[in-house]
Parts: C-alpha cells; structure tokens; sequence
C-alpha cells in the first residue's frame, strides 16, 4: 500500500511498487487527465507536479512518491482557473489536446522558475513536450499571457 | 478526384441501401450512449449518463441535424470525428448561423453510429466542404418554422416578422425559440426537395460564420475533463496488449511459452486471435487485471512465429521497386493522358528529367491506439476515436461474424487523427479478444513501439518528373510519374477513382500531381508499389499524396527556371494561364488557376521575394499548390526562409508565409489554427522526421530516435487568408502542402545545392555541398 497526496487529498493505492505512477493515477485513481503518450518519458504528455516539480509519471515508480505531494491536471484549480488555464482558453490553445494536460503542467512549473520568461527559457523547458498538432506558437503565445496576468496578480496581492 | 460525394453513393450501393437514407428522416433520437459538451463553464463530458444531453421531451426537431428545446437549446448533431480542428464548432455555427439561433444556447453532441447519419467519415479536409449545403438548409428549416410559428403566436404574418438570436421579432414584440417550441409543438418536417427549396442567406447576413467565436470542445481540454478512446473505462474491464508479430502479414504463430508471463502479478492469459477479416493475422493478445501487468507480461511472453514473406525488406527495395515501375512504359494509371505526350517530347529542344523520393512518416498521433470492446445487451460495442466509422464497422462486423447491424461504435474525442484514425483496424483485435472472452469488456490498449509498428505509415515514394522543354524555357509536354503504397487500394479498393485510362488508381496516391498549370498535354501515371503494400498497411497521413507530390513538381519547376534563367515566381506565374480545364468551375474552382496565380502574387509581395537582401547561405524558396485535391482546390501559395550552416549542414527554417484562398473561411481563428499545424507538419517532415523500412518493418519506434519538430523549431509564421465569399474549401491539410519544396528552393536559392529527397537531413546536406565543391 503507497500513501501520498493527490490534489491536496491522501490516497492510498494498492499496486506493485514498480508499477508507473502513471497507470495508478489513471487506472486506480480515476485521474485520467494525465496522458499516456510515448512511455519513456519523452514527450511530456503524462507531466505531473510531485512536490511542484514537473514529472514525468510514465517513468515514476509509485514507490518514489510514498507521502509527497502530487498535482494532476485536475487539481490545479478547483474550476479548471488557473491563470495558465485561463491563458490556454483565450489563446485558443488546444486542438486535438491530447497532449495539453502535460503541457499545462510543464507550463506552470516554469512559470515558478521563470516568472517571465524569454522565448529561449520557453525553449528550453517546453521542449520535452510534444504537441503533434504543433500548437507551439499559441503555448507560447500563452505561457507569456499567463506570466503577466500571474505577475499583476502578485502585484495586487503584494 | 477523391469526390466524398460518390465514395457515400458508391458505399451505399455496396451496402445495397438506396440513397433515401440521407434524406432528412423525421427520427426519434435513438442512443442512449451520446456525448457532447456542454457549454464553456461547465464543461464535463457528460459519457456515459449522456441521455441528460438529448433532445428533451417535447423538443423541435425538424431534421436529423438538430433540434430546438422548450428551455431554448438547441442541439447539433455532428457525426464527425473531433481531432483537434474544432470540427463541432464551425459545423454547428452553420447550422446556427442560417437558423438565427441564439449562440450561447448551442450545444454539440458527437453521435455514435448509426446508418441514418449517411456516410461516417472525418478526412481529406472535407467535413466543411460536405456539410456546409446540408447544414445551410437544415438551419433554413429550422428558422422557417420557427418564424411561421413565431408569428402565428405574436399573430402577425410571418412577412412582419425577422428571426434573429433565437427569438422572432415582429416590430417592438418578440417570442424566443423556446417558448415558441413549448407553446405551439411544432412538429413539421422537410423532405430533401422542400429543404433544397428554402431560401438561403446571402453571405451579407452572416451573424455566425467568419466571426470569432470560442471553440466549445477547448476548455474542457484544460482541466483534465475531456474524455478520449482511451480515457473509456466499464466496469468489469480486463486489459489487453498486442504481442506483435514479426511481419504485418503472413505471420504464423508456432507456439506460445507463458512460463515467464506468469510470474507477472495480474497476468490473466494469453489469447492467439483468429481473425476472419485477417486484419491482424498472426496476433497474440496477452490480458491482465492492470495495463503495466499487461505491458510487462507481454514482454515476457515467448511467442514463436513463422514470419511473412517480407521479413527482409529494406526501404531500398521499395524505392528500388519503384523505380522500376517508372522505367516500364505500361503500368499503372494514367490520371491525365492526353494525346501527343510523347510527340511533344520528342519534337522539344531538350527533355529534363529529374526523380524525387520520400521517406516512410509515422503518425504518431499522441494518444496511442486503443479500443474497448464488449458485448452488451444483444450489441458488440466498440469504444474508440475514430475518423471513418462507416469503413471500418463492417470489418469489426466480419472479424467478429455477425451482422453490421450488431455493432455499434461509439464515438470518443480522438488524441489525434492525422489520418490514422481513417484506418479502424484497431478496433478488431479488441472485438476479438472481447469474443474469446464471451463477450466481457476487455481495453486493449497499443504501447507506443505496438502502435508505430502497427501504424499505417505514409509509405515512401519515388517520382519522376519529365518535361520537354524548348530553347526559350518553354514547355511543351509533361510527364509525372508517382510509385507508392495505395492505402485506399489496400483499404478501400472499391473506392478508388478511376484513370482517363479507366483503371482503377488511388487517388490519395496520386492526387497533386494533376495540377493546374498550362505545360501542354500532360501524363500523369499512379502505380501502385505492391512490395510496400505487401509489407505495411500503407496509411493516409495529413495531406496524404498532397504532402509529397508537390516535392516533385514543384522542385522541379525550381529546377527548370534556375536551367533557363527564368524567376521561378515569374516562370509559374507564365504557366498559370487559366485555360481549357484550368478555367476552374462551379461551384469548387470558380476563377481556376487564376486563384492560383493570385495568392502567388501577394506571397510575392508579402515576403518580398527576389528583392530583400538576405546574410550569407540565408534564402527564400517559394512554392504553389492548390491544396488537397483538385476538385476541391485550397489555393496555396507558400515561401520559406532558410539558413543553411556550411559546417554542419544544419538548415534552420526562420520563417514561413503562407497565402491561401479556401473560399468563403467559417472560422478564422480555426483556420489559423489549423493552417499552423500543417504548415508546422509540412516542416517537420521536410527537415525533422522520417523513418525507414529495416527488416520488414519501420526502423524506429519511439521518441528516442524518432525526430518530429519540437517548439525550439518553430519559425516565425506570417499566414494570410485571402477573402472570398466562394464556396468554403479545406484547410486540415493544404497548410502542409508547400512547405517542404519551399525549403527545398530555399535551399537551392542559399548554397546552390539541389536536394531531392524527404527528409532533407545535415548529412545529406554536407554530402551535396561537398560534391559541388569538387565539381
């Protein structure tokens, strides 16, 4: 039995220690938001934060996540309103959006470590994730939209 | 070409049903197993208690296509494949624009199968093009009714009356569609000849179409919500994963050791699948109570097979083969075959000849292949994305013996088509193993290496390009010579088109190669590559021949201005002519290759081609298509601007316009949309992605080798929509059309080296460089 955290919730789950944290949080927790895509951690479609990093859960044994803190695409905000969230609706993001769960997810965990972000640090922390529709000008066009609604929101709050 | 409208008659007839079914039938909403989406805001996929989303009782429903609710709501019913290009959206507001409904009360559900609908397919650019008539008077219908209602209730005549934002006005007084469906119960219906005859809208009064509006299918793609085939879960379910045999066909399974399968926690059993349909022949599906029990029990699993026949096959033999069919003068179908071809060529100054080749493409469609499948309440039920419901449900039906009209599919969003989705044959393994189970609900599901070895690749081709050309530069005679894999040979042989020859060719094979310049009389020959349909399922991948004919000509147009010193733009402009069966015609080519010529000129003019002053190895290459077929032309015209390094033979796209003409455009904001993703598709598989045929299948199976454009690749893009109020074309693939002979001009235009292969890769490039250098 593994115990962790999803979406601020404890879950416990009763699977092999090596099974992917992937197929436990789509199979055994219902969380199907999070996408198979490659399943050798190269195209980002199964992204996750666990402890606010992104990750990639088609390579995370269930066990290396015992008690840390997981976010799906689901938990992100309680009405799906997260200002990347939002950000991906204005731009008109999505197309067969398969892969947008990861990508959102990806998305934030930059925004953590960038605030505002250059096309070059875009570059670099969105290239593991592939988007076979090639949405690539709207993620970016989106991810800056975000950091500037998340920045004047700091700023009020501040 | 590639009419949609007698591939359904010709379906119809195979089916033995008359054409009456596609009339617009008064019937009651039958399914209880739609989806849909509910509007932005409360976005849940409302699968499997989908019955809260149909027509309530006492709903209006004057055709198939949609219905009005007492609470106002109005519903659309669309039957095509959502994949990505918002398919529900545009389809709806055509419906909603010409019925005056209220925006912000429509809703969409995407139907399961059903023969009422007609044909079930989602490709080719199409579902607009088809629809747009239909959809028109269905909305027609609707808005008649409403308005002679409306009026009877407000008690003036319907003349003193408008229908405007789901409400019919007369003066200051007004009823809403809903109260006007909950009040007077209309119930009146059309048959096809009275919906013909109602009046239309004239474009002037479009409220809907070529406004921006949200895509309803988007937000639940944010939040997690949005429910894909693989998504699809029953209770009860076991999983299952293919053990995939050496060679796509001909396999033989000899035996099965589960010795080590066993130890695998979870592992249920392995099941050897007997297929009548011999869409999987030599298949072992291996079950277990969890997916990672099934992926780690199938590589356990020791199945021995005799493999196929073509278990050695290189991608060499297959081009070599080709080439082979090229050089032989019979063979094949002649698409153009006019008269005096050979006369003209051997009366010119001199024949050029030049041959072009492209490498396999996968899919890789993110969501990998998946099915569900049970039977359940007397039905097998399929679950799974799908783009051409109508081919693939009489396969399932064969494979599992029994009736059509004992299988349903039920319709999911699709993690991508591309064109892999046409090809149902995924959803045979899992009826299979559902049957061997009695019928209990098993989820097969494709690792990512099964599903590239099981995808229906874009086959590679070679082509040969043969003009005769006179001393001035002129043409007099052409020549165009195409060898591939035929998917709908191989999948839809009924289907296929037929030459000027009369035999049968694919058209999807061959299609781009019949284009609209004046070079006078022209042969264009489609041959059918049997070495690669004997060792792949050859698949139609996004622009499907449109994505590598135009590598042909238009390279070779290049080739031919650079010989005689002629401006490539004003060389194909001089060829443009807009004569005899390049005039055009109503309704699809009204003004002919002189749209062609235009969206050319303002590229010209946009990209400022021939006059800006670029650095060093950096260059613009142009080229022109008109889309995806010719009877349904997307007049494109597309430059793209390269930096070839000498040192590593890197060539970096930096930017990319396009110029299109589809008509009248439905959504603008979708259009860009898609226009970007094929555009971005037609880079990658110029410079990033390509695979090859080793050992009888395709080299690489993952994102480990496998190269496709990541968002560091993107160029800049600068895409223009001509405006037309023309009958609305395609735009899910003409975006990919041009891109890959631009950068192959672009190339030339840079460091004078003229590449003739797709993909075009450094170590090609270097090659090329060095070669010249020693010349």
């Amino acid at each position: 039995m593994i115990k962790f955290k999803l979406n601020g919730r404890d879950v416990s789950v009763d699977v092999p220690e090596d099974t992917p944290l992937l197929w436990a949080l789509r199979d055994d927790l219902d969380q199907t938001g999070t996408k198979f895509g490659c399943g050798v951690g190269q195209c980002g479609a199964c992204t996750v934060l666990v402890g606010g990093r992104a990750t990639r859960s088609c390579i995370t044994p269930i066990s290396s996540i015992e008690g840390a803190d997981v976010t799906t695409i689901e938990g992100l905000h309680p009405e799906g309103k997260h200002p990347v969230q939002e950000a991906w609706k204005d731009i008109q993001v999505p197309q067969c959006g398969y892969c947008q769960s990861g990508q959102i997810m990806q998305a934030v965990s930059l925004l953590k470590d960038y605030p505002d972000p250059t096309d070059e640090q875009i570059d670099g922390v969105m290239g593991g994730s592939l988007c076979r529709c090639m949405t690539y000008v709207r993620i970016r066009k989106a991810i800056k939209k975000a950091a500037a609604a998340m920045q004047k929101e700091e700023a009020s709050h501040g | 070409m590639g009419k949609l409208e007698r591939i359904a008659a010709r379906q119809d007839r195979a089916a033995g049903r008359g054409p009456t079914r596609r009339g617009f039938l008064l019937t009651a909403m039958g399914s209880a197993f739609m989806f849909g989406f509910a509007r932005q805001g409360n976005a849940a996929q409302v699968y499997p208690q989908a019955a809260a989303n149909l027509p309530a009782g006492g709903a209006f429903e004057p055709t198939i296509w949609c219905s009005i609710a007492p609470d106002g709501w109005v519903n659309v019913n669309v039957i095509r494949a959502e994949m990505g290009q918002h398919v529900g959206t545009a389809l709806a507001r055509i419906i909603a624009d010409e019925m005056e409904a209220d925006w912000d009360k429509v809703k969409i559900t995407y139907v399961d199968t059903d023969p009422k609908w007609g044909l079930m397919v989602t490709g080719g650019s199409w579902s607009v093009w088809m629809t747009w008539d239909q959809f028109r008077q269905a909305g027609a219908a609707a808005r008649t009714v409403m308005v002679d209602e409306g009026a009877r209730l407000l008690g003036v005549a319907p003349s003193a009356c408008i229908a405007r934002n789901g409400q019919v006005i007369a003066g200051k007084r007004s009823i809403s569609y809903g109260e006007i469906v909950s009040r007077a119960h209309p119930t009146r219906t059309f048959t096809p000849d009275e919906m013909a005859k109602l009046p239309l809208k004239p474009s002037s009064e479009h409220r809907l179409i070529g406004r921006e509006v949200k895509a309803l299918d988007i937000p639940s793609k944010t939040d997690g919500t949005a429910i894909y085939g693989i998504d699809a879960k029953l209770e009860g379910m076991v999983y299952a994963r293919p053990k995939m045999p050496p060679t796509r066909y001909g396999s033989k399974v000899v035996s099965v050791d589960d010795t080590e399968a066993k130890k695998v926690k979870g592992y249920i059993r392995y099941i050897v699948l007997d297929d009548p349909s011999n869409t999987v022949p030599g298949w072992v599906a291996v079950l277990a109570s969890s997916y990672p029990a099934a992926i780690r029990a199938t590589d356990a699993l020791k199945v021995t097979w005799t493999p196929g026949k073509t278990a050695n096959v290189t991608e060499q033999d297959i081009i070599e083969y080709g080439r082979k069919q090229i050089a032989e003068k019979t063979g094949g179908s002649r698409i153009f075959n006019d008269a005096g071809v050979d006369e003209a060529l051997g009366k010119a100054d001199k024949v050029v000849e030049r041959t072009y080749t492209c490498s396999s493409v996968l899919h890789y469609q993110l969501e990998p292949m998946n099915a569900l499948a049970r039977q359940h309440e007397g039905k097998w039920e399929v679950h799974c994305g799908n783009q051409w419901q109508t081919l693939f449900l009489p396969v399932i039906a064969k494979a599992l013996q029994v009736p059509e009209s004992d299988v349903v599919m039920r319709s999911y969003l699709l993690g991508g088509g591309f064109g892999r989705r046409l090809n149902g044959d995924y959803a045979v393994p899992a009826a299979l193993i559902s049957k061997a189970l009695g019928g209990k609900p098993v989820k097969l599901v494709f690792t990512r290496s099964d599903d590239v070895l099981f995808d229906s690749i874009r086959s590679p081709s070679i082509q040969t390009v043969r003009a005769g050309v006179n001393k001035d530069g002129s043409i007099n005679g052409w020549e165009h010579h195409a060898s591939a894999g035929w998917p709908t040979g191989v999948m839809a042989a009924a289907f296929m088109e037929k030459g000027e020859d009369g035999k049968p060719y694919d058209q999807f094979a061959i299609a781009g190669a019949d284009h609209w310049y004046d070079v006078g009389p022209i042969l264009v020959r489609a041959l059918d590559n049997d070495l690669a349909d004997a060792t792949f399922r050859p698949g139609w991948l996004r622009s499907v021949s449109s994505g590598w004919t135009p590598w042909a000509h238009e390279s070779f147009l290049d080739e031919l201005a650079h010989d005689y010193g002629k401006d490539p733009v004003d060389f194909r402009l001089g060829l443009l002519t807009c004569k005899g069966r390049n005039a055009g015609s109503a309704p699809n080519s009204v003004g002919g290759a002189s749209r062609q010529a235009n969206v050319l000129k303002k590229l010209v003019e946009k990209c400022g081609y021939g006059k800006v002053s670029l650095p060093k190895d950096t260059a613009i290459g142009i080229a022109t298509t008109f889309g995806q077929e010719r009877n349904m032309p997307t007049w494109t015209a597309g430059a793209a601007q390269v930096h070839v390094d000498r040192e590593t033979g890197v060539v970096t796209c930096q930017k990319i316009w396009l110029v299109l003409d589809a008509g009248t455009i439905i959504d603008p904001d979708g259009a860009l949309a898609q226009t970007e993703g094929g555009a971005l598709w037609g880079l990658s598989m110029a410079l990033f992605e390509g695979t090859e045929i080793e050992n009888g299948n395709v080299r690489d199976r993952n994102l480990n080798t496998y190269t496709p454009l990541r968002i560091t690749d993107v160029p800049d893009m600068d895409i223009e929509f001509l405006p037309s109020t023309e009958k609305p074309m395609g735009l899910g693939e003409p975006g990919v059309t041009t891109i890959a002979p631009a950068i192959g001009n672009a190339i030339f235009n840079a460091v004078g080296v003229r590449m003739r292969h797709l993909p075009v890769r450094p170590a090609d490039i270097l090659k090329a460089l060095k070669e010249k250098g020693n010349a």
